[in-house]
């Protein structure tokens, strides 16, 4: 009788098979950088697991000389963007992975505070932040920045076109087919520029937001995915696209300087400082942690002065101290629009599914 | 001397050795996760609930992302395997200066983050590309890059199996009268079915799964189901239209996998397979030298001339051009992580998942392959869903259910685990057809020679299969160097690989910025090319060359 079946083989590959993933993946699986949080507060150094999105940047000479005065090593936990890492804090509330969440923004605030992710704290260090930053006792400000248009200064020039100075400019026909713009539904920047519209424009009204949009969309504005594509395939500053106004951050023109390939004394683009929407970014301490003392350091280390410092460079936003010293390509190129418009946090919770789907049918009809 | 009780005990416990690595494998990494996350979502209260299917289905914006779906995938399968069915025989039937390097080349495009090769087409494709056109936020862009992305699973597959269809068969046909196209359409097609409906399958399911490349190149007008999981997860935290979402994106895509697996149990043909040495020749004549240099130009145009968009856009500083940003990849400005070290975190993640993948892939084929029946043709499919199911989904289920017995949900290792959960149907579709069409007399010649079984299975199956294995496991390596949807969704600890690197540069105004990603970009290519040469050069002993 044949035996076309080769199982007597698999026992012994089964067995090297097993083996192979036990040993192939155990330096990989080393839990140096998983213990789940407070397991290894007994020894030192403790390990506080510090979740925060793709986004965030900090040294490791900073981490490094944290760690040698608290005793404190924070081990990063990335989560993907601002709203994916709110959803998976919020979808861990029961169980939670990290004891420190860095980078909530006031869009997805509510969201988190009101499936209990965080437990209050009163950081010392949040005497030199401006109170106007303060917005929930659960969460400690970290930084702050503003979505604005950016303009490219030679392409108007030479177009012979003033530069925007207010949104109703952008509608204008005079600017017809110059505008890119973030899809809200897919855009962080996206979603900022919709809101500043909505906090500008009303929802009642002779002029509400609805009819604004329904005006670029006359003007022919252009709409993409993400800012990536925006800025880098279609703003005439940044690409060889053929729109010269790009809704950015009012942080993007002092980086053209310090990330040129050519030394740049000027930047290439400008900001228009009307209908800027501000972002305020959090770190809250995760309810429920077993290292409550050392999760309020290493908020505390977010806010001082050194942490804050690497805050422009690192991240293109303004730190929320006020003793943080600002680059000198900051101060020289960087703008900060006197008044920002934004909105409520639990006002932006309740309406931005319905404002999202409305602001897709003005711009698909 | 065993006696027989002995050698049946063995057997037996073999047999559950070989389904138990697979099954418990993809039952813990893949289906548990899944339905802890589907269970969310139709338990939203605590009740079951399907009050979100009737919220899918009477939402205009959804009903028309799941058409979409449905309609493109179709549109760009088809169009993937009559644009790539030329350099497919090309590839089997003709030997030519730098082969392995081509062959290793077109896989590139397949594992280039979408992210990177959308800004190549939306210059390419924009007003002042070549074409000349403006196909931005057209369906054509999108459609063209899918067979940008897919032209490789159709030239490996359907030539892998090609490469060894005896060419005497065709010589026959030919000699008896018949042209090229009767001979292809009457004898080839029909033994290449079994790779066609493979590679048909692959494509139909990434293209099915859409996801940055609709997001990037469709603009406003369209949408997947994939991009709509991904909205309704990350922006609102809509679960139960997510889950209902990713349901009926499951069932599509096991709807298509069944019929698949049906069709490959009945039409699979036992045939001999021959050697790649004695099958692949020279072009010889004006027509064969035409038509391979011919569909080799257009392979080099079609899929190089995006790539080196990227390049060119890596070599640019201010008005000129030059190196600095491949330089300045080494050190750490002011804050950040060196780019460098994504290179070192993405080889050893690729090297993981590619072992994992290799090791539940082939004794996964092999129970395919060798146990017909139900419990083998649903493995199949069970299989094949990680490349349905959406990255976000995939990526909460990890944190909603790994958190016993053992702490998992933050592990290093669930990266790798991720990208083999999408590379095992990689392995598992090469080597099955090739396992399966070894031809049972030959096994049965050896076992009447006196070979024992695993003599005849180490010395006829195994290498046939072996090359199978490489190939798996060059795209396998591949896959995981530039998967980016499923690991941009694990909470993991601070190691990124290069797409998530290059991402993360893309995200910051600065031309420099812009410069560094496209270089990273471009290592990631040659990376890519680099270790799919090595693997396909890889021999051990007798069994290299067959």
């Amino acid at each position: 009788m044949l035996n076309r079946r080769p199982e007597r083989l698999i026992g012994p590959i089964a067995a090297v098979a097993v083996a192979l993933v036990l040993t192939g993946c155990s330096p990989n699986a080393e839990p140096s950088t998983t213990s789940p949080p407070g397991t290894s507060a007994t020894e030192p150094p403790v390990g506080i697991v510090l979740m925060t999105h793709d986004s965030f940047e900090v040294s490791d000479v900073l981490l490094e000389s944290f760690k040698n005065e608290s005793g404190i090593e924070i081990r990063l936990l990335r989560a993907g963007d601002a709203g994916a890492m709110v959803n998976q804090a919020v979808l861990t509330a029961d169980n939670p992975v990290a004891d420190v969440i860095f980078g909530v923004d006031n869009s997805f605030l509510s969201r988190a505070l009101e499936a209990g992710v965080f437990e209050p704290y009163e950081s010392p260090l949040l005497d030199a932040v401006p109170d106007e930053l303060e917005v929930d006792p659960r969460v400690t400000p970290i930084d702050f920045g503003d979505v604005c248009v950016n303009w490219d200064k030679a392409h108007l020039a030479e177009a012979g076109l003033p530069p925007p100075a207010t949104l109703l400019d952008l509608a204008d026909s005079a600017y017809r087919g110059l505008l890119v713009v973030e899809n809200p539904a897919t855009s962080s920047p996206g979603l900022a520029f919709l809101y500043s519209t909505i906090a500008r424009f009303g929802e009642t009204g002779d002029y509400t937001w609805i009819d604004y949009w329904t005006d670029l969309r006359d003007n022919d504005v252009l709409v993409t995915s993400g800012w990536e594509e925006a800025y880098y395939s279609y703003f005439t500053a940044a690409s060889d696209g053929d729109r010269p106004m790009v809704v950015s951050y009012a942080s993007s023109p002092p980086f053209e300087v310090i990330y040129a390939t050519e030394p740049l004394d000027e930047p290439p683009s400008a900001v228009m400082t009307d209908g800027c929407f501000r972002q305020i970014e959090f770190a809250g301490i995760v309810a429920g942690t077993e290292a409550r003392s050392a999760a309020e350091q290493v908020v505390d280390f977010l806010l001082s002065t050194p942490f804050q410092d690497e805050i422009p460079l690192s991240m293109f936003v303004f730190p929320a101290n006020e003793n943080a010293a600002l680059p000198s390509a900051f101060v020289e190129h960087a703008v900060v629009p006197e008044d920002p418009l934004t909105l409520p946090s639990g006002a932006i919770e309740e309406n931005m599914r319905r404002w999202i789907e409305e602001w897709t049918e003005v711009m698909s009809g | 001397m065993i006696s027989s009780g002995a050698l049946n005990r063995r057997r037996r416990i073999g047999k559950a050795a070989l389904i138990a690595v697979p099954f418990t494998f993809l039952g813990y990494f893949f289906l548990y996760p899944l339905v802890s996350v589907l269970g969310i979502s139709f338990f939203p209260d605590g009740e079951f609930s399907l009050s979100s299917f009737s919220t899918v289905l009477s939402r205009g914006s959804l009903r028309e992302a799941i058409w979409f779906t449905v309609w493109q995938a179709v549109a760009s399968t088809l169009l993937t395997l009559v644009v790539a069915m030329p350099a497919a025989y090309v590839f089997a039937r003709f030997s030519f200066p730098g082969k392995s390097f081509f062959r290793a080349a077109i896989t590139v495009p397949f594992v280039l983050p979408t992210v990177v090769v959308g800004a190549a087409y939306l210059a390419l494709l924009g007003p002042n590309g070549p074409l000349g056109i403006d196909l931005r936020q057209t369906v054509w862009a999108i459609l063209i890059a899918h067979i940008f992305y897919n032209y490789a699973v159709v030239v490996r597959t359907v030539g892998g199996l090609w490469a060894h269809l005896d060419p005497r068969l065709e010589e026959a046909a030919r000699m008896l009268g018949a042209g090229r196209w009767r001979t292809f359409r009457e004898v080839s097609l029909p033994l290449l079915r079994p790779a066609i409906a493979a590679a048909s399958s692959i494509v139909f399911l990434f293209t099915f799964t859409s996801f940055g490349v609709v997001l990037i190149l469709g603009g406003l007008s369209y949408s997947t189901i994939e991009v709509e999981i991904w909205r309704q997860t990350t922006a609102f935290l809509d679960l139960p239209v997510a889950g209902a979402l990713a349901v009926l994106q499951l069932v599509g895509i096991s709807a298509i996998l069944v019929a698949y697996s049906r069709y490959q149990e009945r039409r699979s043909v036992e045939q001999q397979l021959r050697p790649v040495v004695e099958v692949a020749r020279r072009p010889r004549g004006r027509r064969e030298q035409g038509l391979v240099w011919g569909t080799l130009g257009f392979t080099g145009l079609f899929l190089g001339t995006p790539l080196a968009v990227l390049v060119g856009q890596s070599l640019r500083v201010g008005g000129g051009y030059g190196f600095d940003a491949y330089r300045s990849l080494a050190d750490a400005s002011a804050t950040l992580v060196p780019p460098v070290e994504a290179i070192g975190n993405s080889a050893l993640f690729a090297t993981t998942a590619t072992a994992i993948a290799l090791i539940v892939g082939i004794l996964a084929a092999v129970l395919i392959a060798y146990y017909r029946g139900a419990v083998s043709r649903w493995f199949d499919v069970v299989l094949m869903l990680p490349l349905g199911t959406s990255a976000v989904t995939i990526g909460f289920g990890f944190l909603i259910a790994l958190d016993t017995p053992i702490d998992l949900r933050t592990a290093p290792i669930l990266v790798p685990i991720a990208h083999s959960l999408v590379a095992i149907p990689f392995v598992v579709r090469t080597a099955v057809p090739v396992m399966r069409s070894v031809r049972t007399r030959l096994r049965e010649a050896g076992a009447v020679l006196g070979a024992p079984p695993a003599r005849v299975w180490r010395e006829i199956d195994l290498p046939l299969v072996f090359r199978a294995m490489l190939v798996g496991a060059g795209f396998a390596f591949a896959i995981s160097l530039g998967e980016f949807g499923a690991t941009s969704f694990i909470a993991r600890p601070d190691a990124p690989t290069l797409p998530i690197a290059i991402f993360r540069l893309l995200g910051r105004a600065g031309a420099a910025n812009f410069a560094q990603a496209m270089a990273l970009s471009t290592v990631l290519m040659v990376m890519t090319a680099a270790s799919i040469l090595a693997i396909e050069r890889f021999r051990v002993g007798e069994m290299g060359e067959f």
